[in-house]
């Protein structure tokens, strides 16, 4: 691994195409945090404040509250399948920006 | 059936024992795991006997109310999927405290850091072994629990001095094949029992025959009631998601692939395999409550706190009594049986028992190993190597220290463990989770993406959200029963808060621009991988 000299970073951290992909990493991960966070808590609150509610029946004998409760399992899955849809796209991106950079300081150490 | 367990893995640590001859190959297994390897270790390094047998437990007593664990301890991974294993992989080299420390340089971070991760993982420690004496004392009554913990924690130092992460990762993947295989046929024969019917299973857990009237075990409000019920679910469940990103032995894993994508995909393998094992606690505690019937199901499927305050006031133990019967639950028996190995024994029989209970002791010697590695980790690496010595010392010190180190921490945790047989379990896991979430969890978040976020605002947090989370504990109900301070039994709804705001206040109230200056440098690298360690 050819060594990157200190002032590279700052200018490397300024480029666009490292400002596209950590958007675009943003872009998914913080709103996907802030819904999978939500639908989580939204299980204890609505199991504490509306325990009547969330025992009733709903599929068969399986009450209200256990379905939530399975569909985290579904919400889990699905929000990392998405991610690893999503990150293929991330990890072209910084490959294609590691390549770059090696390759620059490798020229410039010739 | 245990011993085939031991010998197996005996032999796995032989053949690791070479490849262990340098730091990276101890700690870090040279980087060479692969994704799904890595994948089924983190499951079995995560899936502790308090779950397996616990969880099983709760929800055969308090139903739903125990499923929430399970549904907390999944969900949890989409933290350390989108927050956590990527960047730590890129940045860090053995420890957490590398990528806390990469921009916050300073003795002081890196020792508080790693005061932090010691905490939390001799809390862990404790907690599993404690765990050993409980099991021995029901499933094997001829042998000492004192016996049984010194054999373990034999058995585990033995792993961790001459395996390395190799043999500690090799264990971790056995054990959860194990684990899994376990689980599935068990939940297999609990359908079966039922004529693979879902409905007729689900009927008969709406419907539990307790004390003549039928008990739903399908309906919340069983185990958390009354008014701060919802306060205790939501503080319980903030702790549980936030947590995990922060446990040390579930970080360390993500130093042994070979990068970012691996580390990704190994999470996503372990998500799979956790939410598959996750999913069957319910068969297997339903069952064990619609087969086995409440009323055979041992006094140690109390909450783990109701049986720690028992222990110390046995003199509250008629009105708790009491008080259960009243709730609608059967008081349970002292000479009768956990959930797991009963239910088991009820439908495959005495060979089935024995495969449950090799199983269980199998999954905590998986969880002690890896535990025992991060602890060894951070004293040896961050408070030895970068503090002590200054970054110097060659390959032959760092390998001493690191076994050294383990052998402290394993025999430290067999001695702390048989002085505090008996004492409150879930008392020392929830503490470990409450720690890492309002302490290791804001730092790591904020180091990343928080350009002014200063050392002085890294040792705050660490110190505000250890500190916060032990007192709170300390004054809980777990812990003072009736006389407690705080109403709460996780505080993790208030710790949190703590330790996110003193990381906050202490970055505002000094400037620290040389921490600054490297954030660019960190957000290239945790984003990239350029420059990440192989």
């Amino acid at each position: 691994m050819p060594q990157i000299e200190r002032g590279r970073w700052e200018s490397l951290a300024a480029e666009p195409e490292f400002r596209a992909l950590v958007r675009s990493r943003r872009r998914f991960v913080v709103p996907a945090t802030i819904f999978f966070i939500a639908y989580y808590l939204a299980l204890p609150i609505s199991v504490g404040v509306f325990p009547q509610v969330m025992s009733r029946p709903v599929l068969g004998p399986l009450t209200l509250a256990y379905a939530f409760a399975l569909s985290q399992f579904a919400m889990a899955w699905i929000l990392l399948a998405l991610y690893l849809q999503r990150a293929r796209s991330f990890d072209v991106r910084a490959a294609r920006i590691r390549r770059q950079e090696t390759h620059e300081v490798l020229d410039a150490q010739q | 059936m245990f011993a085939v367990f031991v010998g197996i893995t005996l032999i796995v640590t032989y053949w690791a024992s070479g490849q262990s001859a340098t730091s990276r190959g101890f700690y870090a297994a040279h980087r060479r795991i692969g994704a799904l390897q890595n994948g089924w270790a983190i499951a079995g390094d995560y899936v502790s006997a308090a779950t397996f047998l616990g969880i099983t437990g709760l929800i055969a007593f308090y139903g739903f109310d125990g499923f929430m664990y399970s549904v907390g301890w999944l969900v949890a991974y989409l933290a350390v999927l989108f927050l956590v294993a990527e960047p730590l992989r890129n940045t860090g080299k053995y420890t957490m405290a590398d990528l806390i420390s990469f921009r916050l340089r300073g003795r002081t971070v890196r020792a508080v850091a790693a005061i932090s991760t010691i905490a939390i993982t001799l809390f862990y420690l404790i907690a599993q072994m404690v765990g050993v004496s409980a099991l021995v004392n029901v499933l094997l009554p001829r042998f000492g629990d004192i016996a049984a913990i010194v054999v373990v924690g034999v058995l585990m130092l033995v792993y961790v001095l001459f395996g390395g992460m190799l043999a500690t990762t090799w264990v971790q993947v056995i054990k959860a094949i194990l684990l899994l295989f376990t689980s599935i046929a068990l939940s297999l024969l609990v359908v079966a029992h039922f004529h693979f019917s879902l409905g007729d299973f689900l009927h008969a857990a709406a419907a539990v025959p307790v004390n003549g009237t039928a008990t739903n075990l399908l309906r919340p409000g069983l185990l958390f009631h009354g008014a701060l019920g919802a306060w205790n679910l939501v503080s319980l469940g903030l702790a549980l998601v936030l947590g995990t990103a922060g446990l040390p032995h579930i970080l360390m894993r993500f130093f042994t692939v070979s990068s970012a994508k691996a580390a990704r995909t190994s999470v996503a393998w372990a998500m799979v395999l956790i939410g598959i094992f996750y999913l069957t606690t319910s068969f297997m505690g339903l069952g064990a409550a619609t087969i086995v019937g409440k009323e055979h199901i041992g006094r140690r499927l109390y909450a783990g706190q109701a049986i720690g305050y028992i222990a110390r006031h046995p003199e509250a133990e008629a009105p708790l009594n009491a008080q259960l019967i009243r709730n609608g639950f059967i008081v349970p028996k002292p000479d009768s049986n956990l959930a797991a190995p009963l239910l088991a024994g009820n439908l495959g029989g005495s060979l089935l028992t024995a495969f449950v209970s090799a199983v269980a002791f199998a999954t905590i010697l998986a969880v002690v190993a890896g535990l025992t590695l991060a602890a060894s980790s951070a004293f040896a690496h961050d408070i030895w190597f970068s503090l002590v010595r200054d970054g110097r010392g060659d390959e032959t010190e760092y390998l001493f220290v690191a076994r050294a180190t383990a052998f402290v921490v394993g025999a430290l945790a067999i001695v702390l463990s048989i002085a505090l047989r008996g004492f409150n379990v879930a008392f020392l896991v929830g503490l470990a989770f409450a720690v890492a979430a309002s302490a290791n969890v804001p730092v790591i978040l904020l180091a990343l993406a928080w350009r002014r976020f200063s050392r002085s605002g890294a040792i705050a947090g660490m110190v505000c959200g250890l500190v916060s989370s032990l007192v709170l504990i300390a004054i809980s109900p777990v812990f003072l029963g009736a006389r407690a301070i705080f109403p709460l039994d996780n505080p993790g709804i208030v710790s949190i808060p703590i330790g996110l705001a003193g990381a906050i206040l202490g970055t505002l109230l000094i400037r620290d621009r040389e921490s600054e200056a490297m954030f660019d440098q960190l957000h290239v690298r945790a984003t990239t991988g350029l420059g990440a360690e192989v």
